[in-house]
């Protein structure tokens, strides 16, 4: 087992940059592949390294596969990428798991939008002060040769609030960089520290397998990858590398909390316990449910208080809804439905003779579908209160620039957006989908999707109906997230 | 009880007439993935007794994989698969369905062989039977329209307590569940729910589930001398396999599984078909037989439910061999996206997925039959997804409704049945609406 070289990891994937609040994306397509080239051997790609003092700008490079392409990368070695991966986000079956349908559909979107997807994604982060230099002094000469810009999206800073309102990026999973902890067969209780195979291609993951990806034959120009840990003749071009989603979710603040205002008749408290129930956090980000006593691996000390709690005192749903935004995209549950477990019970529950309530062990176990989010928030910060008032004329659109990583597309993010957030079936309840990200669409036999459901504790559930659409998708993207050296290598072929 | 039963037709196409087959079937759907389920050619909405029915075309394009054992492949004939699930005994149903549908069955039908105009449907459906070796039903005895009676009756009950909010807020779960009570009652009296009292279970089929019952345990208790003294020389045999067989999982074509995708994600269910060969020898042949006949019993006499193992996202599935003992099919329908169903199987089932499967050709290596296999989740679903075959059409006679919400449906309608409840029972059960 080999130490990670952090000098060949992009930085993103350690770091989400957070002193750095000024950010931007570009989004680009190639049109002269030699200038790109060119411009990527002298790109300052921010590494993975930890640095003393922490640098002040950052600079990180992802590629679609059409942008693998371009570049002139052979179709034998684009083939050994996943198929979600080639197939890409905007794929009309792709986008009907995601929930991707009627608004959200990829033909409305803005960008990337199936057979106009963009070849690279370019992230600049920077100390505010340092920003419009750093992008100005990346954007030179070879790059206006190379690239064309097809968006330019912007970030806002709203100190640690999404626009809804609410506290976000509280709960990331951790990574076991040092790979010193033997992967369970089967894990009881839940755990917040994930196999670096989750989220860096090349590595071990929580099968303990590594995952698919490029091996090349080792020829002059693949000299500069490293070797595949499990095929050592082959060179690894994926290894240090990782997949990056991105999509624009726009969210209708004003929508949303009149809508909570509108519920609460007009009361502010009721209306902010409703998005609290929505959400499944407080708006300071306290979650629903007490906080447990015993530690869990992988919480921050410091975060005890937001993170040291699953969803184990709660199995009814009655504190913290089943269908609320954090309990469908991470259930904080473990491969067995308990947490103390001798072979003989497990055998049984295996066979399934385990617990028998409606609503016990309906939900995977949630250490295959983590993702490392790293998005950003952009335009202006918009109270509750006066979100209450009519929007301003020309007012732009507010929402968050999702990006998140890891090494398997397909059972980590479209597992979660598909499986948990789009569904409508989630855990038992019916009749509704992410009650901030769901689309509302009808589906064959299933008219309604805009319900929300709180359980009761002892007593009959409430039931808040007509949902409208609070987050509407306007583009969205899959990407590789190159290794510095695989980078290298991209740029002299 | 109305048991529940299958049939399936597997008969070999007319090459020359593949295209118009193909055409047929298209003919019944509104786009790929989604019957018409009133077509001209089989309206399988008229039948209330059939849960799911497909047509599949088995075009098997892994057959050369017998190729690592150093076999020559045979050609096959291309077969068309015809199945479905129904109520009660199937030979009726197919009576029915040929007297309704028997025009169109035999367009379909005309273009396999052995198919003239003056061919009785009947007995040649019979002639080209495919029994399958295990088959499972989520809810044994829920019938279609108990189906549809109880989702009516949960669309009933969601409407009262919605018009009825502020009064039956902050009752105790006794008295929702007495007033809900009357209030179907009072729906009942009125006819605008039915929910009449079950069918009796057919005697023949008791009995003959009874022998059933007994005997395969009966057979394995007579064996256990001969299984006992087999079994090391068994064990060994299967180890040397393990650790030889060749694993065949290349990268699954993308266009193949783009045009897979293509017929997936239409409703809360999908359909799953997906065939091979076995891997050659008497070994694996006695391992896939008596792993099916197992599974066949367990699902039969043994699983609560709706449960298979811990999966609760199956309605009916079935295992099938095709062509002597050498290929196999495997159909299911299931709730959710593939890759959720493969990604819970592994992680909840894998042992029953590396027993059934891993006598397959190419299947992921196994130790002792049940361990790792599709733990090797890459190689796993590459070789699912190369084995899987799209389904030209595809029927479910309840859309929208997957097999949890048929669960909570049935468990509502029985908390309704019970005159009296505890207040824990009352609890859990208010908790389903």
């Amino acid at each position: 087992m080999s130490e990670v070289d952090y000098a060949d990891v992009q930085g993103l994937v350690r770091f989400g940059y957070a002193h750095m609040t000024s950010a931007s994306y570009a989004l680009v397509s190639v049109k002269n592949a030699d200038a790109a080239k060119a411009w990527l051997r002298s790109a300052p790609v921010t590494t993975a390294a930890a640095q003393k003092p922490p640098p002040k700008t950052a600079m990180n490079i992802a590629f679609t596969a059409p942008g693998l392409r371009a570049l002139g990368l052979p179709e034998s070695i684009i083939a050994s990428f996943s198929h979600e991966f080639r197939g890409g986000m905007g794929q009309e079956n792709r986008a009907r798991q995601l929930g991707d349908i009627g608004k959200n559909a990829p033909q409305n979107w803005t960008w990337g939008s199936f057979g106009h997807e963009p070849h690279a994604l370019v992230m600049f982060f920077a100390e505010p002060d340092q920003f419009d230099s750093f992008v100005q002094k990346s954007r030179d000469h070879n790059w206006t040769e190379a690239f064309e810009e097809i968006a330019s999206l912007g970030t806002s800073n709203l100190d640690g609030d999404e626009p809804f309102g609410f506290t976000d990026g509280i709960s990331q999973p951790q990574i076991d960089w040092e790979q010193q902890l033997e992967r369970p067969r089967t894990q009881l209780g839940y755990t917040n520290v994930l196999a670096l195979g989750e989220f860096l291609l090349g590595y071990r993951n929580e099968y303990g397998k590594i995952t698919d990806r490029p091996l090349l034959e080792p020829d002059a120009a693949a000299a500069v990858l490293l070797n595949a840990e499990d095929a050592p003749a082959k060179k690894d071009l994926a290894r240090n590398g990782t997949y990056l989603v991105m999509r624009q979710l726009e969210q209708d603040v004003r929508r949303f909390w009149k809508f909570l205002y509108d519920q609460a008749g007009g009361n502010a408290a009721d209306a902010e316990q409703l998005g609290a129930k929505m959400v499944g956090r407080t708006r300071a980000g306290d979650p629903l449910v007490p906080i447990q006593a015993e530690p869990i691996p992988g919480t921050d000390p410091r975060a005890v208080k937001q993170n040291q709690f699953t969803y184990e005192s709660d199995l009814a749903g009655a504190q913290c809804p089943f269908g609320a935004h954090v309990r469908r995209t991470n259930p904080r549950n473990s491969d067995f439905p308990q947490r103390r477990l001798n072979a003989l019970q497990k055998l049984v529950i295996m066979l399934g003779f385990g617990p028998k309530g409606f609503y016990d062990d309906l939900t995977s176990s949630v250490r295959f579908h983590r993702i490392l989010r790293r998005g950003r928030e952009y335009g202006s910060e918009l109270l509750p209160e006066d979100a209450l008032q009519p929007p301003l004329p020309n007012e732009s659109p507010r929402g968050l620039h999702f990006i998140c990583l890891n090494a398997n597309i397909s059972r980590q993010f479209e597992f979660l957006q598909n499986a948990w957030v789009a569904n409508t079936k989630f855990s038992g309840v019916t009749g509704e989908s992410d009650p901030l990200l769901g689309n509302r669409e009808a589906l064959p036999g299933c008219p309604v999707t805009g319900n929300f459901t709180i359980s009761g504790d002892g007593m009959l559930r409430q039931r808040v109906s007509g949902l409208p659409q609070f987050v509407t998708v306007r583009g969205g993207a899959y990407f590789f997230l190159p290794s510095l050296r695989a980078l290298r290598y991209f740029a002299g072929a | 009880m109305t048991p529940q039963s299958n049939f399936m037709v597997l008969a070999p196409i007319i090459p020359e007439r593949e295209a118009e087959l193909r055409q047929l079937l298209d003919s019944m759907n509104r786009g790929p993935g989604q019957v018409d389920p009133n077509n001209a050619l089989l309206p399988f909405a008229e039948f209330d007794t059939l849960h799911f029915a497909r047509f599949v075309i088995l075009d098997d394009k892994t057959t050369e994989d017998v190729r690592v054992y150093g076999l020559s492949p045979r050609s096959y004939p291309l077969y068309l698969a015809f199945l479905g699930d129904v109520d009660g005994d199937a030979n009726a149903f197919l009576g029915k369905l040929i007297k309704r549908a028997g025009k169109g069955l035999g367009k379909v039908f005309s273009c396999c062989q052995g198919f003239g105009p003056e061919t009785d449907l009947l007995a040649w459906m019979k002639q080209y039977d495919a029994p399958p070796i295990a088959a499972y039903v989520n809810w044994r005895g829920r019938t279609v329209r108990q189906i549809r009676e109880e989702a009516a009756l949960y669309d009933s009950l969601e409407d009262y307590i919605e018009k009825h909010a502020a009064s039956l807020h902050g009752l105790a779960p006794r008295e929702v569940h007495e007033k809900l009570r009357a209030f179907v009652s009072a729906e009942q009296s009125a006819g605008r729910l039915t929910l009449p009292k079950e069918d009796p279970t057919p005697i023949g089929w008791q009995i003959k589930n009874l022998l059933h019952m007994i005997g395969f345990p009966l057979l394995g208790l007579l064996l256990s001398p001969l299984l006992l003294v087999a079994a090391p020389f068994y064990i060994i045999a299967l180890r040397r396999l393990e650790k030889s067989d060749p694993v065949v999982c290349p990268t699954a074509d993308q266009k193949h599984s783009e045009n897979l995708s293509s017929f997936e994600d239409h409703d809360v269910t999908n359909q799953f078909s997906a065939m091979g060969s076995l891997k050659p020898g008497l070994v694996r042949l006695l391992t896939t037989t008596v792993v099916l006949k197992t599974v066949n019993y367990g699902a039969r006499h043994i699983t609560r439910p709706g449960r298979l193992g811990r999966i609760r996202s199956i309605h009916f599935a079935r295992w099938v061999f095709v062509a002597g003992r050498e290929r196999m099919i495997f159909c299911s329908n299931y709730d959710g996206s593939v890759e959720s169903y493969m990604d819970d199987f592994i992680n909840k089932t894998g042992f029953g997925l590396n027993a059934s499967f891993s006598n397959g050709i190419g299947y992921p290596k196994t130790n002792w039959l049940v361990r790792d296999g599709c733990i090797d989740e890459r190689d796993y679903k590459e070789y699912l997804r190369r084995h899987t075959l799209p389904s030209q059409v595809w029927y479910k006679a309840y859309p929208g409704l997957s097999a949890v919400d048929l669960e909570r449906n049935t468990r509502i309608r029985q908390g309704l049945e019970m005159p009296w409840m505890t207040d824990e029972q009352a609890c859990q059960w208010v908790a389903l609406l």
